[in-house]
């Protein structure tokens, strides 16, 4: 035996490396046993009388019990809000409306971690994005439409735009308090007054956000907070003191509300369902493409609507990077979503694991193949693994319809124009990824691309500057940068006449 | 027996730190013993802002408005020292929120001044606005907070970073106004402030090669000659408006950078 | 696997038939999964095992034109006993020294598993005649060095003369013999992230044994986006070829955090087969004691000061 090989390192070499536990507190987080609806300025019962559970979906505990607001309350809400338009919001000076946006900014970042939790605990995401994804985010959009509240001047050439009055608000249950803030910044920027519905299964965090309002003295009935299912949204809808609708969820809603709003002269902005594309040329940074695939559809457990659920990779490519992206997904880490190190939480309701399970059968079925790394997945709670169908056609359900769960479906082509192609094929639009190194063939497919969000080289990043929004049955309306500032203002008449 | 108030210092503000004139000189304002800034501590403060300067233009948009904002925290905090210092009360809200309003337009003036040019051939080709670097600025002898402040502003929302000659008469509002600086989380060298006799000042930073451009607002009657040391270096001239807000002040201290790029596969 | 594409024009060398593709590295991307993996939670036990890891990873370092046989000594006394308060921990993997104190190295860590690294090649800057370099390499190699750690000639890199680059490794990884080679980048000079993934591939190709970051004379050494970058070229090269390559960043690291960080993107990117001194080290002088205080830390639940661990 050599001298070298006496003096091995005689530990052996490990077999794995178990990450120990890192849960996030739930200490932080104080939950009432019921909550009423917010409705000028303070909780009030539900004339409904109605109440219903809402769960952990990690572990199947009620955290509390929330209002059904009915008809009546609906009636309340917006009467309160219309109450506060007339009597103060639309006239304060602009420059004080902003101010107040700025408190409720600074209080929200100062509360972060504690909404943070929240929003993990209500809806099942991993504590890792609420805490450095939803709720920095939250914040700053609204730092930035308080600064535009005095400035809307500046905002539309030749026009002097007034508010509308009172806005309806219906948000979804993936990005609850990210969802909120996107629907009331702008829309008290802009100087109306609000009546906002959370989702169903994800209230916590709106109501959790009327003490922010409360701690920044917000006049009493600029913001009213609603909870309940779809009936009270439908509500919401139809109720005649609305001015404007704000909605975002599925498609099929979507239309339902457009239905219902024909004729009525009411504005409406609708951010719907996708089925984005993720096109990966062969000349891509191809480790980082894999990330950004990862990102683009086990984010947030896929619950996205602008996810990157079709994966368009060029023929050329297709080997390497399918082997890269299958080891990729055996370091995702499933389970606690209030566990530091966790990657992918929870689906957020046993209605949405139905559905994901339904598809995904249907893409075996259709022939499709399925590929998911080991995964173990907790015995309570809703629970989906990181999945990859290979040999998909255009034509199949999983390439058509939105799943909304962390399922890939992976389709190849060999040029640009067949790329283009494919990804337009589709009745949304909603967004588009285009991984390449070469950077005329980013421009040239961000023209070609029927989507309202393009990210190259990247995917899922949102900004409040930047304007986010839907080409066809994604919807229509944009949220975010001076553009989100127009649904939410009446630009009238042309300042300057000619003559 | 009345209790003896220990009394301020007042001294220069020079890349986040208070330092003493180097001529070890001060002269007498509003009652106190004030440094005499000299040219050298002009200088110095040049370097200090050209320092600071890279550092500033590097920080997101957000960042800066959330340092402006905070600029308006901290003032408010001391509301009641800076009205005894100026006109009063009123003077005092208004120049904060003065800063809430240009905090309000860091993430946003890039949106109105910049653009995206639909040129006759396959290129995208977009503008944008970025900083000039390090500006100076005659601030006007009043109002000496609020005249200071709607200069201050618009030039560092910009990204730029700021060398200022305080009101001559009347400065002791910019020392306490360094004081909110320094607790604001801005780096230091962004903003600068000396304290002295404009004529032993002013020109040097005028003549100065590394200073990209000059706010001759406050200058008055001494402008036409600073005007003419400033052609040295084809500095950007800005007759700034004292007392107004407005998003074309911080286009002055803007330069607009056009890109190319081919589209094709 | 698919076969390899033919080399871009610029870059011929008589490498190896099968290689990776060289391909793009995106900075931003990179930077975000790199600064992603540092965000990862590690307590208790995780963190006791990593701890122990990074001890026995650590090539204890002395690169000083003040370097002395009696500085020796205390380094390698350290090196085999790190804390004599507590026998439980390991000796570190290695001293790493300047060729002249080859020979007193490797008499004080006899008989104990510490191995004699030394640096060659007119290490830092490798700006001196190539047969000067190869017989530097074979002269610490004869004074008894385990291993050694060379630099590639960066100017060579840069005006791209990449074939220079490689012969020069080759003769040294010859005149090596038994030796193990460490070939240093030295990333900081290189500019980009593509450059790191090129200077890597041609490395290995060349047949380093490992790759490894800084000379620790600079400036801005190891980072954790460009450790991820050379790792990601070491799978590349051993998912094409089988063949395994260790890393060792140097320089810049001096808290066990950082360590442990540094751990958790080699466990999540090459997995557990890389976790052993034979594939990574950690170039550290002040780091060891900021590891023991972290072990005797996680042991006795106090925070500790540096006046109860031995300087060397």
């Amino acid at each position: 035996m050599t001298d070298l090989e006496r003096r091995q390192d005689r530990a052996p070499v490990p077999a794995g490396w178990e990450y120990a536990p890192a849960p996030e507190s739930r200490d932080i987080v104080t939950l009432e046993e019921r909550y009423g609806l917010f409705i000028g300025g303070e909780f009030v019962d539900p004339r409904s009388g109605e109440y219903f559970p809402t769960l952990n979906p990690g572990t199947e505990e009620q955290l509390a019990e929330v209002a059904q607001a009915g008809p009546e309350d609906v009636d309340l809400a917006v009467g309160a809000a219309r109450e506060a338009y007339d009597n103060g919001w639309s006239s304060i000076s602009p420059a004080e409306r902003a101010k107040y946006l700025f408190r409720i900014a600074r209080i929200l970042q100062e509360r972060s971690r504690e909404f943070a939790v929240l929003e993990s605990m209500n809806g099942g995401k991993p504590i890792r994005e609420s805490r450095d994804v939803d709720l920095p985010l939250a914040a700053a959009h609204f730092f930035y439409y308080a600064g535009w509240a005095d400035k809307l001047e500046y905002a539309f050439p030749n026009r002097r735009p007034r508010s509308i009055g009172v806005a309806g608000q219906i948000i979804p249950w993936n990005f609850p308090l990210l969802m909120l803030a996107w629907k009331i910044a702008p829309a008290l920027a802009a100087g109306n007054t609000v009546v906002l519905k959370p989702a169903e299964t994800t209230p916590l965090t709106a109501l959790l956000f009327t003490d922010v309002v409360r701690q920044a003295e917000l006049p009493p009935g600029v913001v009213n907070i609603i909870t309940g299912d779809g009936r009270a949204g439908a509500e919401l809808v139809k109720h005649e003191g609305v001015d404007k609708i704000a909605f975002t969820g599925s498609t099929e809603v979507g239309k339902a509300i457009q239905r219902e709003l024909a004729g009525t002269g009411k504005k409406l902005t609708l951010e719907l369902g996708g089925k984005a594309a993720n096109i990966v040329f062969d000349d891509a940074a191809l480790d980082q493409a894999v990330e950004g695939i990862v990102n683009g559809i086990y984010f947030n457990q896929g619950h996205v609507c602008c996810a990157g659920s079709r994966l368009l990779v060029q023929e050329s490519i297709y080997e390497p990077l399918i082997a890269k992206l299958k080891r990729r997904l055996t370091t995702l880490r499933l389970g606690d979503p209030l566990d530091k190190n966790t990657d992918i939480g929870a689906i957020n309701s046993k209605q949405q694991l139905d559905k994901i399970t339904e598809l995904v059968a249907a893409g075996e079925e259709e022939g499709a193949e399925i590929y998911q790394p080991p995964c173990r997945l907790p015995e309570k709670g809703y629970w989906f693994a990181p999945t990859v169908f290979t040999n998909v056609a255009q034509s199949y359900r999983i390439a058509q319809e939105e799943i909304f769960g962390p399922v890939l479906s992976v389709l190849t082509f060999r040029t640009p124009d067949e790329a283009v192609e494919k990804a337009n094929n589709t009745a949304y639009g909603l967004s588009a990824g285009v991984w390449t190194e070469k950077g005329s063939r980013i421009l040239s497919m961000a023209q070609k691309l029927r989507a309202g969000v393009i990210w190259a080289n990247t995917f899922n990043r949102f900004d409040p500057t930047s304007p986010f929004g839907g080409f066809k049955e994604s919807g229509f309306g944009r949220e975010g940068g001076l553009h989100g500032l127009e649904p939410y203002l009446d630009l009238g008449e042309s300042e300057v006449r000619g003559g | 027996m009345s209790r003896l108030p220990v009394r301020k210092t007042y001294k220069l503000f020079i890349g986040g730190d208070f330092p003493r004139s180097e001529s070890g000189r001060t002269y007498e304002a509003q009652g106190q013993n004030v440094a005499r800034g000299s040219r050298k501590d002009a200088r110095d403060a040049v370097r200090a802002a050209r320092a600071g300067f890279g550092k500033w233009a590097g920080m997101t948009a957000y960042n800066r408005g959330q340092v402006l904002y905070r600029i308006a925290e901290m003032m408010e905090a001391r509301t009641a020292e800076f009205a005894e210092l100026c006109s009063g009360r009123a003077e005092v809200e208004e120049s904060i929120d003065r800063w809430v309003w240009y905090a309000g337009w860091a993430d946003k003036y890039a949106q109105v001044i910049g653009s995206s040019n639909p040129v006759a051939a396959p290129y995208f080709n977009f503008t944008f606005p970025e900083p000039t670097g390090v500006v100076a600025i005659v601030a006007p002898d009043e109002p000496s907070l609020g005249g200071l402040v709607s200069r201050i502003a618009p030039v560092i929302v910009g990204g730029n970073a700021a060398v200022v000659l305080a009101s001559e008469t009347a400065p002791l509002a910019a020392i306490e106004l360094s004081e909110a600086l320094a607790t604001a989380d801005l780096p230091g060298g962004v903003v600068n402030i000396l304290t002295g006799y404009r004529s032993e000042m002013a020109p040097w930073l005028a003549g100065h090669m590394d200073v990209n451009a000059i706010d001759l607002g406050g200058a008055d009657g001494d402008a036409p000659e600073l005007e003419r040391l400033a052609a040295d270096n084809v500095k950007r001239v800005v007759r700034g408006r004292i007392g107004e807000q407005s998003p074309y002040e911080i286009a002055a201290f803007l330069e607009l950078k056009t890109v190319w790029h081919p589209i094709g596969v | 696997m698919a076969k390899a594409p033919a080399l871009p024009t610029g870059f011929e060398l008589p490498l190896e038939p099968r290689l990776p593709r060289i391909g793009s590295v995106d900075q931003v991307a990179v930077e975000e999964r790199a600064a992603s993996l540092a965000r990862r939670s590690i307590k208790k036990d995780a963190k006791m095992f990593a701890l122990d890891l990074a001890v026995r990873m650590m090539d204890l370092t002395t690169l000083e034109g003040q370097d002395t046989p009696g500085k020796i000594a205390a380094l390698a006394s350290k090196a085999i006993r790190p804390d004599p308060a507590d026998t439980s921990v390991p000796s570190v993997a290695a001293i790493c020294v300047y060729p002249n104190l080859v020979p007193a190295a490797v008499e004080r860590v006899r008989g104990s598993s510490v191995k004699v690294a030394s640096v060659a090649t007119a290490f830092p800057s490798g700006q001196a005649p190539t047969h000067l370099k190869v017989a530097e390499v074979r002269e610490v190699v004869e004074m008894g060095a385990d291993e050694v750690d060379m630099v590639i000639d960066r100017g060579a890199f840069l005006s791209g003369r990449y074939a220079k680059v490689y012969d020069e490794i080759v003769q040294v990884k010859e005149a090596c013999g038994e030796a193990h080679l460490k070939v240093i980048l030295e990333v900081s000079e290189l500019g980009t992230y593509d450059n790191v993934r090129r200077a890597s591939l041609l490395s290995m190709a060349a047949g380093a044994d490992f790759i490894k970051t800084s000379t620790g004379k600079l400036p801005g050494a190891a980072t954790l986006p460009v450790t991820l970058v050379m790792l990601e070229a070491i799978r590349d090269v051993h998912d094409e070829t089988g063949r395994k390559v260790g890393m060792k960043p140097a320089g810049g690291i001096r808290q066990s955090k950082q360590a442990v960080q540094y751990l958790v993107q080699l466990y999540e990117t090459l997995g557990a087969e890389w976790l052993t001194p034979d594939l990574y080290r950690l170039g550290a002088s002040t780091l060891l004691n900021d590891v023991l205080m972290q072990i005797r830390k996680e042991k006795t639940g106090r925070y500790q000061s540096p006046d109860y661990f031995t300087v060397d």
